[in-house]
């Protein structure tokens, strides 16, 4: 098989913005969607005439909220991009948008891998995390899965909201984990404080550290109890359920984003899209590019930024990248030649990170 | 004679006709801080004809940015005025407590003084101060009462105080306003009938006295002096007696304020004498000068060597600044013989300078002019005394760094230097005013009325609880109505212990203080507590701790960092995360390690800076 490549295409329509996001996503641009789905397969058809669109071994519909799309213009869309046979195809849906057609629409397109934004199970964490309540989500969507027959689907958690307390995460977890037809894979995320969010604003809901450190290491334990292996830091997956597109940003892959505010990289060269899909689509629409901005990485920053992502991962660097010192007793185990962070460890993967050897010496330090 | 004088131009000046000292006055202001004296001597200057209108300026005299900004003088200054047919030289003198000495030396080249007091405020503490060193050195004093013109003026009052105190006839007192110009001349005419002339012989061999020296880049030093006996010529060979040096006159002057170069001085004559010398410790305020080929034989009197009170370290915020730190001191130190450096290093500050002053106030005019004109950032330690350990093996030793002090049990008991300070105030804040002293350490020698609504108050108080926040408190306690002089007094031995700050087991050494045992535990919380809030969380749980030798007095722990991971990192999340990361990498070059504690410099300056 040749080298993975994959396809993102950024969706940024959403229904309701959620007090902590601060993707590239509008509530008022809904009119503009045939017009966007236009100007991505436009962009798609050029970067195909450019021969810098080989077929896709992974495809990742995010946002925002693809399921915003009618399901024919999210199938018209895909049938632009060129896939590679066996490719994971995975799209991200609102629960409210668990529909069986919907899914079925996908399904037939050949969407192999749906991700739905629960985030929590309890209506008061929904709350305050400032993001709409579905009654039964979670239910609701492990049936319509289950009836359309998808055979991995993801759902994402937000843990660390302020009014939520240990048992509420530990509820949703076991709700989650319990679920008829649990889902294969699961992202727990660290409620993230992001400036400019309404969030951000309102000091008295910023998380604790030791709070989703605890949290956090309650995730490791259910999760690990149920059949879920840590995959990267908030990725859990039953075996044979990683999510390809997923590791190819891990592992230094190249992609190509498609839409508004989509990132691509290619050998340590990376660009990215104007943010406002107005803005997105009136380009498109003259015929000019839509490059926002680039880099280009040299050896040394592209050496660091490799191992600090795969130090994320459970595939963690080569040992001598990342020689436990005295310090890092606890928070590196060290796997045959790999180094690899423990729970622990991967709490401080920051701290743990600005350790990494890029340049490791002709004769290793002797481990501990 | 008189006459001829009288209608003298600056042009003519030049002539070396010989001022006979019979036509001249020599006086001083002394007044407190905001009672008036530079916008005083801004009306003398105008009203003499001394500056042309068109180039008046406030603070005329203060040249520095620092005097005017703070409206205070640290720099002495003269000029030289006609009046009525005679010369007058004023002579501006410090306005603070840090500077006595050189206020004593602007003193010992007059006659006379005006005593500058605000009429609604009243004569303060320092202003008593010095008027009480005018009186001891014989100087006729001019008591005026300024402010006439506000609506709080209450001269009647102040005129009783200054005569209860100062037994100076209220009725012979000035009411003049410095501001409208209301009542100067006649000032001026009063210093002309009361203030003595000058009685120096011409005949004698010269000895001329050097009240004021400052350093020019283009001149090198020069020096304001008064020429007690004889006649100092610019065409001879000088000798400064205590410096034990030859110079050559480069140029001798007088101040219009314009300087204007004359051929001589006569005896009682005030003017500016340059002559190549590299550095104001070569013509130190005291010194003596006569002529190299028929010097005198004694000094004049009162010289003396001032010494620093005060010392703290100075270190630049950025390392690499430490040669511009050691250039800038150095051509500070042209100009400020009183203030002294030395290397010294600190683990968790690097190199910088242990450095000495004259008071507080010194210090913090020195470090402003070092950040200001010499364009640094520095940090400062606690400031310190020099405290004398007696050591068991019958030596002592002078220690002005905590760190040097030698370890406990070598030590047999520990003296600190002590200060008379006398407080005025207001009645009404007696009681919080002793209360402040007491809990200073501070023991009452002498207490009394100035008149029914103001008190003196004197104690006998440490250095070291002055050179803290005590002016602050005084301050705050008396909104702003109490005044502080004061004056070394000896050593006194007390229970002094040093207080080391530990971080992860560490002592850290630009935390190290001398205290009294008794507030040695309030130290300790107070830097473990703040330090606890600027020291990051680490990998590791860190104690902090305050130790006196092995015991420890205060602890608190900065608990081990637990999460610092960013939960999501997809596309487009990682060139922010590398940014991040690549930062939080660079971050820790400027950490300095305590062990294997990071700590940033910024905490250390903060945990410096905080003082409450």
């Amino acid at each position: 098989m040749s080298e993975p490549f994959g396809v993102y295409v950024h969706v940024p329509f959403c229904a309701h913005r959620c007090d902590y996001c601060a993707f590239a996503t509008y509530t008022d641009r809904d009119h503009l969607m045939v017009r966007y789905v236009d100007a991505c397969i436009a962009e798609i058809d050029g970067a195909r005439r450019q021969g810098a669109l080989p077929p896709a071994t992974s495809v990742f519909f995010g946002g925002g909220t693809p399921s915003r799309l009618a399901a024919d213009e999210l199938v018209r869309l895909l049938a632009a991009i060129p896939v590679a046979p066996g490719a994971e195809v995975t799209v991200e849906c609102n629960p409210e948008d668990a529909e069986v057609d919907r899914l079925r629409a996908y399904r037939d397109a050949g969407v192999t891998r749906m991700s739905f934004g629960i985030q929590s199970t309890r209506p008061h964490v929904l709350d305050s995390l400032g993001r709409r309540n579905v009654p039964d989500a979670v239910t609701r969507v492990a049936d319509v899965v289950g009836q359309v027959g998808f055979a991995s689907w993801n759902l994402d958690l937000i843990f660390g909201a302020a009014d939520e307390t240990d048992e509420d995460w530990a509820c949703a977890l076991d709700t989650v984990v319990g679920l008829d037809g649990a889902p294969p894979h699961i992202s727990a995320y660290a409620l993230t404080v992001e400036p400019g969010t309404p969030l951000g604003a309102d000091a008295s809901r910023h998380p604790d550290d030791d709070v989703q450190a605890r949290r956090y290491e309650m995730t490791e334990e259910r999760l690990s109890g149920a059949g879920y292996r840590w995959e990267e830091i908030s990725n859990w997956a039953r075996p044979g359920h990683r999510c390809a597109h997923n590791h190819l940003y891990w592992s230094g892959g190249s992609y190509l984003g498609i839409g508004s505010a989509a990132h691509s990289h290619r050998k340590g060269h990376r660009w990215w899209n104007v943010r406002t899909p107005d803005r997105y689509i009136a380009l498109v629409e003259d015929g000019r590019g839509t490059l926002a901005g680039e880099e280009r990485l040299d050896a040394d920053a592209r050496r660091f930024e490799s191992l600090s992502l795969a130090l994320r991962t459970d595939a963690g660097v080569p040992a001598e990248h990342l020689p436990v010192t005295e310090d890092l007793v606890g928070l590196v185990e060290t796997k045959g030649a790999r180094s690899v962070l423990t729970l622990r460890g991967r709490l401080l993967a920051n701290e743990v990170s600005t350790r990494l050897v890029t340049h490791p010496g002709p004769a290793p330090r002797p481990l501990r | 004679m008189g006459h001829r004088y009288a209608s003298l131009t600056v042009s003519q000046l030049r002539t070396n006709e010989p001022v006979p000292t019979e036509r001249i006055r020599n006086f001083s202001i002394i007044s407190h801080v905001d009672h008036g004296k530079s916008t005083l001597s801004d009306r003398i200057l105008e009203l003499t004809g001394a500056v042309d209108p068109r180039l008046m300026r406030e603070q005329y005299l203060d040249s520095m940015d620092i005097e005017r900004e703070r409206g205070i003088t640290i720099k002495a200054q003269n000029v030289r005025v006609h009046h009525a047919g005679h010369v007058l030289h004023l002579i501006d003198t410090p306005g603070h407590v840090d500077f006595g000495y050189e206020v004593s030396r602007s003193l010992a080249a007059c006659e006379g003084a005006v005593l500058l007091v605000d009429a609604s405020q009243g004569i303060q503490a320092q202003t008593l101060a010095n008027c009480y060193q005018a009186l001891e050195n014989d100087l006729e004093i001019v008591a005026v009462l300024n402010k006439i013109d506000l609506p709080a003026a209450d001269p009647e009052r102040c005129a009783a105080e200054i005569e209860a105190v100062l037994g100076l006839p209220a009725e012979g007192i000035l009411h003049i306003s410095a501001k409208t110009g209301e009542g100067v001349e006649a000032l001026l005419d009063a210093i002309i009938e009361r203030v003595p002339a000058p009685t120096g012989r011409r005949d004698a061999a010269l000895r001329a006295l050097i009240f004021d020296s400052s350093y020019d880049q283009y001149r090198g030093v020069i020096s304001s002096v008064r020429v007690i006996d004889g006649t100092m010529r610019s065409s001879e060979r000088l000798r400064f007696m205590q410096a034990g040096a030859v110079h050559d006159v480069e140029e001798l002057g007088v101040r219009t304020p314009v300087g204007v170069p004359v051929d001589e001085l006569g005896p009682g004559e005030v003017g500016y004498l340059i002559a190549g010398i590299k550095d104001v410790g070569g013509a130190r305020s005291g010194e003596t000068v006569t002529t190299a080929v028929h010097p005198a034989t004694e000094p004049l009197a009162g010289y003396r060597d001032p010494k620093p009170m005060v010392f703290c370290g100075l270190y630049p915020v950025d390392g690499d600044e430490l040669p511009e730190l050691r250039d800038a001191l150095d051509k500070l130190k042209l100009n400020d013989a009183s203030f002294t450096f030395e290397p010294e290093s600190s683990h968790a500050l690097g190199f910088g300078f242990r450095c000495g002053f004259l008071g507080l106030l010194h210090m913090e005019i020195v470090r402003e002019r070092l950040e200001r004109e010499f364009d640094l950032s520095l940090i400062a330690t606690a400031p310190s005394v020099a405290y004398r350990a007696f050591l068991t093996d019958g030596s002592s030793v002078d220690v002005d760094n905590p760190t040097e002090l030698p370890e406990a049990s070598r030590i047999e008991r520990i003296d600190e230097p002590m200060l008379t300070a006398t407080v005025l105030t207001p009645a009404e804040y007696t009681g919080t005013v002793m209360e402040l002293c007491q809990n200073k350490r501070g023991e009452m020698a002498k207490m009394e009325y100035l008149s029914p609504e103001r008190l003196e108050l004197v104690y006998r108080i440490p250095l070291a609880e002055v050179v803290v926040d005590f002016f602050d408190q005084l301050k705050s306690r008396t909104k702003g109505y109490a005044s502080l002089d004061y004056e070394p007094a000896d050593y006194q031995t007390a229970d002094l212990v040093r207080v080391d700050v530990l971080i992860n087991h560490m002592p850290v050494d630009a935390f190290s203080t001398i205290v009294h045992r008794s507030s040695a535990d309030n130290y300790g919380r107070r830097m473990t507590e703040k330090l606890r809030e600027l020291i990051p969380r680490q990998l590791f749980d860190v104690p902090i701790q305050a130790a006196i030798g092995g015991r420890v007095v205060a602890r608190e722990t900065v608990k081990a960092r637990r999460k610092d991971v960013l939960a999501k990192c997809y596309g487009g999340d990682i060139t922010r995360k590398r940014k991040l990361l690549e930062r939080q990498k660079e971050g820790k070059k400027r950490m300095k390690n305590i062990g294997r504690v990071e700590v940033p410099q910024e905490a250390f300056i903060s945990a410096l800076r905080l003082d409450d």
